[in-house]
């Protein structure tokens, strides 16, 4: 028997999915044009501006530092630019150009690249540049706007009236999005679509958004809060439907998701009822930080495992020893 | 039991098989499944008659071996196969008549062990593709049977040929039914995905007022075809880790098993040809083959009007589970049960990038395993971890690398970490 060298030999299987990191990437992205367009509708040209300057940014310090470390550059995954949209739209359509590019930096190289590029990320790199904009530049992340005749005129989102005991805006102007906040996360209606886009495409499924969000609605109900202008105030859907289903740093099992997004719901309402400020992106890197621990946890028993010993049994085994 | 949806193409389906003439030579293969290589009886120049004994089983877990063309036995060949051993062939050139061996005649079976006996005289395994000694799991115990399974799910894409053999050999196959009812007074259940109606109707209609003979409607979906997940499926029972399907009452034979083991009991004519799928994008005319074993796949490819472009990969089997060859001369063995020829194009894949750990390897794969912890382990060579994941579960149907969006060799990941295992933990006895 010859060897015919023009033949490849690998391991089975001989066909893959048609699927990728970059389509997934792409889907993101499409999933999160509505709420672009949404920020440009209600804060004007400042508002794409701030998009497009985030995206290029993050590219260029992605390609930057794959250069720098002499790897094959992954700026082609879109993971960059999903990144780029995602930190935009967590900022005020005033927010400084230079800050944002600062932010940038700090997603992609501290918090992504250094730690291993795609898929080694601790904490979702946009959350971890939010947290970080809010300690270093809490004037300006805090100062929201909303288009006036044109102009961008600073006013109080609908979460700190709703500290002050103000009369809260009406539900359909706060699931539309107008009034003051952050440029992508007014929009309840526009995030929304992007859910249900992500859902059709199979990104991701539907156990942390509905377990973010529930937990949330139920928590603040029992503390004697709105449960629908909790929902519908501050980052919470932005949150609950791009950042907390971040592949790398959510649990992959559905019974880890949903431990994920109770936790989630649990310590933004903690921090909002209990500290009087907006908590979605502490509890989503809170619960990053506790991903991989769920998900050893929460590995499923294959089918055909002997089932594993009753904790008591075991603790009580090891005491003897 | 989950799993993926995988393309199908089967461009075959409806053409009903076509016998080849007899090659020029057979190389037949002393090793053509699990167990232990055969033992030859025939010397070169000897002449041979089709059906002819021309090796002995090598022991309980073995097969007999005949003779696929009447002709003369020219030499014994050693070559690697693709399981990396090193195996002899014997070579057998046809003398194109195909003279059946006289002595051949009908057999008969009265007993469980009479059929075990009959499916060791005739060299009968799977032929689903494990090769697995037929005799053996008939030699089981009737009172432990409770279920005879006869696998018709074939959910591998091109694969055609076990569903021809269900709708052209229909009553080969209820024949076979009963006799197994009777003999093990067990259940016969025939398991056939849904995408196949056809083969499900005429089974049914042939099945009708029977009682202990039934077909179970299986999901579309990959892998259907896959032991436990059939068991699963049609019993509920679960096949546990080291287990047999015996040890949940049940006996697993694939269709095309069952048929040839009839057609031995009628004619007494032993395993001396198979039904095979020839398909793939390299492939000019895709067709159902009968072919005699041993007959090298480049005549089966040239039968089929040779190639469109330079093939690319050659399969033993579908795309999904199947195993490359690194040349056309390598010859169809008793398990074959289709050959892929995949253009050059088709026979590249896409570069591994970093996984996300989106999980969906984890969340498709049939038996709950989680292959992106098992990487990590397998990286790590932590033997502990691996055992703890279970990774000799994993019956490597290919899922999660099928599905996984960053292209990562999950199904070879999983079989280092078997050896792995393997390696770390000696078997019993061992040291």
């Amino acid at each position: 028997m010859t060897v015919n060298e023009q033949l490849s030999v690998s391991s089975s299987p001989h066909i893959v999915t048609k699927n990728d990191t970059r389509r997934v990437m792409l889907d993101v992205l499409i999933a999160l044009l509505p709420a672009v367009v949404a920020s440009a509708i209600f804060y004007g040209w400042r508002a794409l501006v701030l998009t497009a300057v985030c995206v290029l940014a993050c590219n260029l310090f992605e390609f930057g530092f794959t250069k720098l470390t002499r790897r094959p550059t992954t700026i082609f995954d879109l993971s960059a630019s999903v990144t780029g949209v995602l930190l935009s739209q967590n900022l005020s359509a005033t927010f400084p150009i230079w800050m944002a590019v600062v932010g940038c930096f700090f997603a992609i190289v501290v918090v992504k690249q250094l730690f291993g590029g795609i898929g080694k990320n601790f904490a979702n790199p946009a959350i971890a540049a939010r947290i970080m904009l809010f300690l270093c530049f809490a004037t300006e992340m805090n100062s929201f706007a909303v288009l006036k005749e044109g102009k961008l005129v600073s006013e109080a989102t609908p979460f700190t009236l709703s500290l002050t005991g103000a009369e809260p805006l009406p539900y359909w102007k706060m699931f539309l999005g107008f009034h003051a906040g952050a440029i992508g996360e007014t929009c309840s209606l526009a995030l929304l679509i992007g859910l249900v886009y992500l859902l059709v495409r199979r990104v991701i499924t539907w156990h942390i958004p509905v377990s973010f969000v529930g937990t949330v609605a139920l928590l603040s109900l029992c503390c004697g809060a709105d449960p629908l202008e909790q929902v519908l105030s501050g980052g919470l859907l932005i949150g609950a439907i791009f950042m907390a289903t971040d592949y790398v740093t959510s649990p992959a099992s559905p019974l880890g998701k949903l431990i994920f997004g109770v936790g989630c719901g649990a310590i933004t309402t903690l921090i909002r009822l209990a500290g009087h400020t907006e908590g979605v992106s502490y509890a989503i890197l809170m619960m990053n930080l506790l991903c991989p621990y769920i998900d050893k946890l929460t590995i499923r028993r294959p089918i055909g495992a002997p089932k594993p010993p009753k904790p008591e049994k075991k603790a009580k085994e090891e005491t003897a020893k | 039991m989950s799993g993926v949806h995988v393309p199908h193409r089967k461009n075959t389906a409806g053409n009903a098989p076509t016998r080849m003439p007899p090659p020029a030579l057979v190389t037949i293969p002393l090793s053509m499944g699990i167990g232990a290589p055969s033992t030859p009886i025939v010397q070169p120049g000897e002449k041979v008659f089709l059906g002819q004994k021309i090796a002995e089983p090598g022991g309980f877990v073995s097969a007999a071996i005949f003779a696929s063309v009447s002709g003369t036995v020219k030499k014994t060949e050693t070559y690697r196969d693709v399981f990396g051993r090193v195996v002899s062939a014997l070579v057998i050139e046809s003398d194109g008549e195909m003279a059946p061996d006289p002595s051949l005649s009908p057999v008969s079976v009265s007993s469980a062990k009479e059929l075990a006996d009959a499916a060791r005289a005739c060299g009968l395994v799977g032929l689903g593709g494990a090769g697995f000694p037929t005799s053996v799991k008939l030699a089981a115990d009737p009172a432990k049977v409770d279920y005879v399974l006869l696998n018709g799910a074939e959910c591998e894409p091109y694969i055609t040929s076990d569903t021809r053999t269900m709708l052209d050999r229909t009553e080969e196959l209820v024949a076979g039914m009963k006799l197994l009812r009777d003999l093990y007074s067990a259940s016969v259940v025939v398991g056939i995905e849904r995408n196949k109606p056809e083969a499900i109707k005429k089974i049914r209609d042939a099945i009708a007022g029977e009682t202990g003979l039934s077909v179970r409607v299986l999901p579309g979906s990959y892998p259907q075809g896959g032991e436990k997940v059939l068991i699963f499926n049609c019993t509920g029972r679960v096949v546990g880790e080291g287990k047999l399907p015996l040890d949940v009452g049940c006996i697993v034979l694939n269709v095309s098993t069952t048929v040839e083991l009839m057609k031995y009991l009628a004619t007494g004519m032993p395993l001396v040809e198979r039904c095979l799928t020839v398909d793939g994008s390299a492939v000019a005319k895709p067709q159902n083959v009968i072919v005699p074993i041993g007959t090298r796949m480049q005549d089966v490819f040239d039968y089929c009007g040779g190639f469109l472009s330079e093939p690319g990969k050659i399969l033993y089997g579908g795309p999904m589970m199947g195993i490359p060859v690194p040349d056309a001369s390598f010859p169809v063995m008793k398990t074959t049960n289709a050959i892929v020829a995949l253009n050059e194009r088709d026979a590249i894949l896409p570069d591994p990038t970093p996984c996300i750990r989106c999980g969906k390897c984890a969340n498709t794969c049939p038996l709950h395993l989680t292959p992106f912890a098992i990487g990590d382990a397998v990286k790590k060579k932590d033997a502990g971890e691996l055992a703890k994941l279970k990774v000799m579960l994993c019956m490597e149907c290919g899922c999660c690398s099928f599905i996984c969006p960053a292209h990562r060799p999950l199904v070879q990941q999983n079989k280092l970490g078997k050896a792995i295992l393997k390696a770390a933990a000696p078997p019993k006895g061992g040291k």
